[in-house]
Formats: C-alpha cells, sequence, structure tokens
C-alpha cells in the first residue's frame, strides 16, 4: 500500500521495557525527589515517558482519514 | 502519629455505611439501565457479549481500566507492599511495559475478530489453525484461569464489608445476585456504564489519600523512613525498600514481564478490547491507559502509609481499609470501599461475560449445539455467565481463601501457556497446530508442578548451568512450552510431513491500519454517539 507509515516507529516501544527490565539500573535509595527513593519516583517516571512514546508511534503510523 | 489506630475487631460504622449504600444503590440502577444504552437486539453474542463492537475511546478507556485493574489489585497490591516491600511494585513496572506490548499485538487480534465475527480468543484459533482441539484447549485454559479470579474480586468486596463490620456472608451473596442479575440483562453495557462511576470513585479516593494521608504523616520523606526502618523487621520473611541482590531483582523484572505478557491473553482482557469500535480505538487507548498505571503506584504506596501509620492488621489484606478508617472521616470511608466495592463488580462482570463467551463459542456452538442460532448463542451465554458467579461464590463461600489465591496465582501460569497459539499466530501460522497442543501441555504440566513444589510461591528457583536463577514460575513454563512447540513443529513439519489444517484468514484480515479496522465497515452497526 502507498504511502504506509514505517514499522521502525515500534522500535521505540521497547525503550520501556529496556528501562524498566534491568533493576540494578535503577535499585538504589539515591537521588531522592520529594521524599522519594530514586527506585521510585524512577519507575513513576517512566509511566510518563512510555505514554509520551506510545502517543509518538501512534500519531507517526496513523493513517488520516 | 495522631491518635490511637483503631484495630480490629471492626465496628458497625453507620454513616459510612449508608454512604456506601447510596452509592451501592446507584449502580445497581445504572446497570439494569444499561440494557437501554445504545440500543439493540441483546438476542446476539455480538451485542450481548461484546457490546455491539462499538465502544469509542472514551468507554473503552473506563472498561479496559475497570476491567484490568480490579479490586483484589486495589486491596492485594498496597498489602503485598506492606507485607514485604520493594518486591510488591512489581506491580508498577509491569503495568507500564504492558501497553507498547498491547499496541503492537491487540489492534491485529481486533482486526482478524472484527472481518471474521470472532467473540474469543479461541474463535480466533480455530479460523487460523483449522484445529478444533487447539482451540478447545485455549478456550478452557481461558475458563480455568478466568474462575479464581472472579473468586477474588469477592474477597476484595468481603474485606470491604468486614471493615464496614458487616458480618456473615449475606453482604457478598446480595452484591453478587445483584451483579448477576444485570449482567444477565445488560451484558457488557452493564459494567462499561458502571465502570465510568467505578474509576471516578477511584481517582478521587487516591487523590485524596495521597495528598491527606502523607500530609498528616509527615510527607513521603517520613512515610518512605519509617518503611525502611520497619521493612527489615517483618517476620517470617524481611522486606526491603529497594530490591537488593540478585535473587530479588531477578523475580522483580521477571514478575513485570511474565505478568504483563499474561494481562491481555485473559479472555477478560481481549472481551474489552474486541467491544472497541476499530483498531484505532484500541492503539490510541494504550497511550491513556498508563494513568490508571501512575494510581496503581500510588495505591501500592498506600502500603507504606499503612506502615508509617502503625497500622497491625490481622491480615494484610486489612492494610489498605485499615488506613482509611484511622485516616478519613467516616463519610469518606464509605466513599472510598464503595470505590473498591464498585471496583469488584466491574472486572468481575466482564469476566464472567468473557467466560460465558467462551464456553458458548468453543464448547456450546462447537460441540453441544452446532446449529445453534445467534439467539441460542447469546441465551446460553447470559445463563453461563450466572452459572459462573454462582461457581465462584460458592468457592469463596465454602474454601479457604488461601484455595483462590493460589488458583489465581496459577491461572496467571496457564494463562501464559497460550501465548504462542494466540500472540505467535496472530504474526505466522508456522507453528505447527499440534505442536502447540504438545507445548501447551508441557508448559501447563511444568507451571503446575514448578508452583506447588514452592507451595504458590510466584517464583521458582531453577539451577540452569550451576547457576541458580529465581524467577517467575510462568516465564519458565512458557519457556519449556515454547521449546517443546518449536522442537515438534520442526518434527511434524520436516519429518511426518503433516499437513497443515485450512487456515480461513487472509494477510488483509490483520492489516490494522486498513481501512476495515480504521473505520468500522459499512453495514457495520453505526457508532452511537
Amino acid at each position: 500500500m502507498e504511502g504506509r507509515p514505517s514499522r521502525w516507529w515500534y522500535a521505540l516501544l521497547l525503550l520501556p521495557v529496556l528501562g524498566l527490565m534491568y533493576p540494578p539500573l535503577y535499585a538504589r535509595h539515591d537521588p531522592e525527589i520529594a521524599g522519594f527513593p530514586f527506585f521510585y519516583w524512577y519507575q513513576f517516571a517512566w509511566v510518563l515517558v512510555s505514554a509520551l512514546l506510545t502517543f509518538v508511534v501512534y500519531r507517526a503510523t496513523r493513517r488520516d482519514p | 502519629m495522631t491518635g490511637a489506630v483503631i484495630q480490629e475487631p471492626h465496628d458497625t460504622n453507620t454513616t459510612a455505611l449508608v454512604v456506601f449504600g447510596a452509592l451501592f444503590a446507584f449502580v445497581t440502577v445504572l446497570g439494569f439501565v444499561a440494557a437501554r444504552w445504545r440500543r439493540a437486539k441483546l438476542d446476539h453474542l455480538d451485542e450481548w457479549g461484546l457490546g455491539g463492537r462499538r465502544f469509542g475511546t472514551v468507554i473503552t478507556w473506563f472498561l479496559l481500566g475497570g476491567d484490568l485493574y480490579t479490586a483484589y489489585t486495589f486491596i492485594a497490591v498496597p498489602a503485598l507492599v506492606f507485607g514485604v516491600g520493594a518486591l510488591g511494585f512489581f506491580a508498577l513496572p509491569y503495568t507500564i511495559i504492558v501497553y507498547p506490548l498491547v499496541f503492537m499485538v491487540m489492534p491485529r487480534l481486533w482486526t482478524v475478530c472484527r472481518a471474521h465475527g470472532y467473540v474469543t480468543p479461541a474463535d480466533f484459533v480455530r479460523g487460523r489453525y483449522g484445529s478444533r482441539p487447539l482451540a478447545l484447549v485455549v478456550a478452557l485454559t481461558g475458563l480455568l484461569a478466568t474462575m479464581p479470579y472472579i473468586a477474588l474480586q469477592l474477597v476484595g468486596m468481603q474485606v470491604v464489608f468486614g471493615a464496614l463490620g458487616v458480618s456473615g456472608d449475606w453482604p457478598l451473596i446480595l452484591a453478587f445476585v445483584i451483579l448477576a442479575a444485570y449482567t444477565y440483562q445488560s451484558g457488557l453495557r452493564a459494567p462499561a456504564l458502571i465502570a465510568i462511576v467505578k474509576d471516578t470513585l477511584i481517582y478521587v479516593t487516591v487523590l485524596v489519600a495521597v495528598i491527606y494521608i502523607p500530609s498528616k504523616l509527615g510527607g513521603f520523606g517520613a512515610i518512605f523512613d519509617a518503611a525502611e526502618t520497619a521493612l527489615p523487621t517483618h517476620t517470617p520473611k524481611p522486606g526491603a525498600l529497594i530490591p537488593a541482590g540478585a535473587d530479588a531483582q531477578v523475580a522483580y523484572a521477571t514478575l513485570a514481564f511474565g505478568s504483563a505478557l499474561a494481562l491481555f491473553l485473559y479472555p477478560h482482557a481481549i472481551t474489552a478490547v474486541l467491544s472497541a469500535k476499530s483498531a484505532q480505538t484500541v492503539r490510541r487507548n494504550t497511550a491513556l491507559l498508563p494513568a490508571y498505571s501512575f494510581v496503581l503506584g500510588l495505591i501500592a504506596l498506600l502500603g507504606y502509609m499503612a506502615i508509617a501509620r502503625g497500622i497491625k492488621p490481622s491480615n494484610p489484606n486489612f492494610s489498605v481499609p485499615d488506613l482509611f478508617l484511622n485516616m478519613f472521616p467516616s463519610w469518606f470511608v464509605g466513599f472510598a470501599f464503595a470505590a473498591i466495592a464498585i471496583g469488584a463488580l466491574v472486572p468481575a462482570a466482564v469476566m464472567s461475560i468473557a467466560a460465558a463467551n467462551l464456553f458458548t463459542r468453543s464448547i456450546y456452538k462447537e460441540y453441544l449445539r452446532p446449529q445453534a442460532s445467534h439467539a441460542d448463542e447469546a441465551r446460553t451465554a447470559k445463563i453461563v455467565s450466572l452459572l459462573v458467579k454462582i461457581g465462584a461464590l460458592v468457592i469463596i463461600v465454602t474454601l479457604p481463601t488461601k484455595y483462590a489465591i493460589e488458583l489465581q496465582l496459577l491461572g496467571g501460569v496457564w494463562i501464559l501457556q497460550t501465548l504462542p497459539a494466540i500472540v505467535v499466530g496472530l504474526y505466522s501460522r508456522w507453528l505447527h497446530r499440534w505442536a502447540l497442543v504438545a507445548g501447551w501441555a508441557v508448559g501447563m504440566t511444568v507451571g503446575t508442578l514448578m508452583a506447588e513444589s514452592q507451595d504458590f510461591a510466584p517464583t521458582y528457583p531453577l539451577e540452569i548451568l550451576g547457576t541458580k536463577i529465581n524467577a517467575y514460575t510462568g516465564i519458565f513454563a512458557l519457556a519449556a512450552n515454547l521449546v517443546v512447540t518449536l522442537a515438534l513443529t520442526v518434527v511434524l513439519r520436516h519429518g511426518a510431513k503433516i499437513e497443515d489444517a485450512a487456515d480461513e484468514t487472509r494477510p488483509k484480515d490483520f492489516d490494522e491500519l486498513g481501512e476495515d479496522a480504521v473505520y468500522p465497515r459499512p453495514g457495520a452497526p453505526a457508532p452511537v454517539a
């Protein structure tokens, strides 16, 4: 089909998996933000980042009416 | 710390009960009125069991969110965090990585199901592989995994009733009879409508809780400090605020990854996905659903707040209800408890509908009454949805809760074994149908034995090449399943040369960006605003 968006965009969706599936990366106490140890705020931050990434991929691979 | 800690036994809390009762009555009315919403003839399985496949972005968001984040989650996740600390927090990475996975896979499933009128994952497997045994195996696994999950929703309600000081089984039975009645009448429309109320209550409760409670306990810093001091003293297993050591970290990551893979194989998740009006609706939702994950993370932290407040429940499941009883005025306790109890109704309804769809399509229509009309199918599904709920109620009222929890853990391991047939099947038909059946059988057996040997702890310490790997049992079982499936596929294709059965799907049926998937087809029921 013509003008089909590239599936390479989907690769962005692997980032949350990479960022979260290796706990030694974030299993630490410091630095703290607002009383939250790093382990906690890092993962909360990923909620926002992954939602944003999904939205970007959704927009980039969408077919407009 | 403020004031004495209220402990069990719980007194009857009249103000809370009145607020609770009023909200419960409101959703009951809503459940029955739902039959008239987006009116259609409910004697067709597509209408009763999938809401006519025309829920837009907003309704799908509420329905999926209301369905996946269950009352039991709201009780059990903070209870686990309360008991063991960081390990219980795996629910957050789990519900983060699930959506990218869903984004890639589920729109494809939606599209092929729409093209062929499939109502369940087993329908798809039947059409794709032309194999009745494989479809039966997928359907039975779905039923087996769903039953204890429904039962656990009742546990969530039981906890709330207990905390309100209401004793006996009658409130539970009453609530479930009401639920059964409106699910019977309205089908998937009932939980879809109730989910809007449920999630509004949940969002308000959590927002109030995470602002108000820390303000009374000296802020999040003090709460984390209290948890860090208390967790290592817990018996029999000390907890930790930060997972230290390879064992804890591997368990954390594999539990999150395995649970994410399992979540969207559950029939109730697929039912909610298929009820969306287009593949685009599903795609869009994966960017919006993380809002629930954020809330789930906050709910998990309620476990630490309960530690900081000095709650000492007889059963960790009471940690959040007891925290609320200690922190909130009675009327808000009623509000928050209603949120949890109504949070049990939505998933229980969708799960029973999903189980009913599975039974109707893969057992009743396939083996008992092949000539069944659409009306016969809908009638059967309605009756089965009742039976499934009665079954769950009997399990909870007669057996110790422990069994339901163990069965639910097994359910996750079991449902993972349908991944090769369903998910790989969306991309390729190379895996042989008989190899898939054999792989499934091995995965089910290995997973069940492993879980049983660990007394139903979620992880198994497996020795691989002299290294002990402590990972989620479901992942090991899935690995065994995949190895057997791949090996047997090679044997059957190249050794025995057993022919493939007919595939009724075509490549274009999977195109989630195709015209049919993006916009509802002409002739399909028109979406109603």
